[in-house]
């Protein structure tokens, strides 16, 4: 839910980053807290597990910039991928406005991608969005281990209307901002649509 | 497809403000917040030192959307307020249409009189809340300047 606040000139929108355990979202987060400026970032929340799986979610806000006078401001979360927290990933959802996919590009974890991507298209439809309607990037992590599946294989498979797609390294940042500012361009894009 | 979103005018921003002053006066409160269902501060009033608001509002949010979703599994529709006993500090939230109420208190107040304060300042809320609503709508019909935003500002704000 976009909000845009004319007493504090403030645009704040919600993007998540969704996909299956241990597929990189929470380094993708971590990677652009690590790498903004102190003043463009608030706190990074993380409700992980001893094992530093999440939980609950993490959550950091970022600044952009500004247009027009407004400091657009994004909300970053991660769901947690493991398919028994389900529940969780439902309550992330509320009030999304844009999608980062994170897939794990090894070979044994693409049924792990299909299904969480499913999973996806379904709990969205349950809150009233539309996968097809919604800003959406594809990334393609962990293209540095050397079991992965092909590019075009893993497009044809997990691609679902020609969004972006991004390979990646999350763990060392390759990639990372080029997923978030593809997503964070189309939330303001569709902004302006609506607005 | 991005649901309607939410503006809030300067008018209706001090309107609130005015109410949480109120509340927070009226309930011997540390400070109160209004917050978004999905975790966006909206305002606050009182002595937030140095606590960093917006991950209080996120985690707010999400505690609420956790307890409500274990309401519905015992059969429960939802659990309209929500409260934290500490030894020195106490957080009560309540749910107002789609947002929520946070009031942190200490020894100087008693949860009965939070409640009892909050409850009257919910009607207020509300009230605005639902203007807030109405004008969000007509604005998008209206066509507001965001709609003239061009490509190069979007593609500026990410070089
Ligand atoms: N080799 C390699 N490892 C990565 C990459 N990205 C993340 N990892 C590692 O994969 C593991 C899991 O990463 P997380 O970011 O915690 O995964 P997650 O998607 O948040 O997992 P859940 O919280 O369980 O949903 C960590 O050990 C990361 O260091 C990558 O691009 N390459
Ligand atoms: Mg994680």
């Amino acid at each position: 839910m976009t909000f845009i606040n004319y007493a504090s000139r403030e645009i704040n929108c919600k993007i998540v980053y969704y996909g299956p355990g241990l597929g990189g979202k929470t380094t993708n987060l971590q990677y652009i807290y690590d790498s903004t400026a102190p003043q463009a970032k608030g706190k990074l929340i993380s409700l992980a597990t001893e094992t530093d799986r999440t939980l609950f979610f993490d959550f950091m806000p970022l600044d952009f910039g500004t247009i027009r006078g407004f400091k657009t401001r994004f909300h970053l979360y991660t769901v947690p991928g493991q398919v028994y927290y389900d529940a969780s990933r439902k309550l992330i959802l509320k009030g999304v406005d844009g999608i980062v996919f994170v897939a794990d590009s090894q070979e044994e974890r693409m049924d792990a991608n299909i299904e969480s991507l499913c999973n996806l298209e379904e709990n969205l439809k349950e809150q009233g969005y539309d996968l097809m309607k919604i800003p959406y990037v594809l990334q393609l992590n962990k293209r540095d281990l050397p079991n992965i599946v092909p590019v075009e294989e893993m497009k044809a498979e997990l691609q679902r209307k020609g969004e972006p797609v991004f390979e990646a390294v999350a763990s060392e940042g390759i990639g990372v901002f080029e997923t978030l500012k593809a997503v964070a361009k189309q939330v303001l894009t569709e902004l302006r649509k609506s607005g | 497809m991005i649901k309607t979103p939410i503006i809030i005018s300067e008018q209706h921003y001090q309107k609130i403000k005015h109410l949480l002053a109120r509340l927070c006066v009226e309930s011997a409160a540390r400070v109160v917040f209004l917050i978004d269902r999905d975790g966006q501060p909206i305002a606050f009033h009182g002595d937030i030192g140095n606590m960093d608001t917006t991950s209080f509002a996120s985690l707010a949010a999400g505690n609420v959307a956790a307890t409500s979703s274990m309401a519905k599994l015992i059969g429960e529709e939802a659990f309209p307020s929500v409260v934290h006993e500490g030894e020195q500090e106490s957080i009560y939230i309540c749910v107002i249409g789609r947002t929520l109420l946070v009031v942190v208190f200490d020894q100087r107040s008693t949860l009965g009189l939070v409640k009892l304060r909050s409850k009257r300042a919910s009607h207020e809320i509300m009230a605005v809340l639902e203007e807030i609503a109405r004008e969000s709508q007509k604005s998008q019909e209206e066509n507001s300047f965001f709609a003239e935003i061009t490509d190069e500002e979007i593609d500026s704000l990410f070089s």
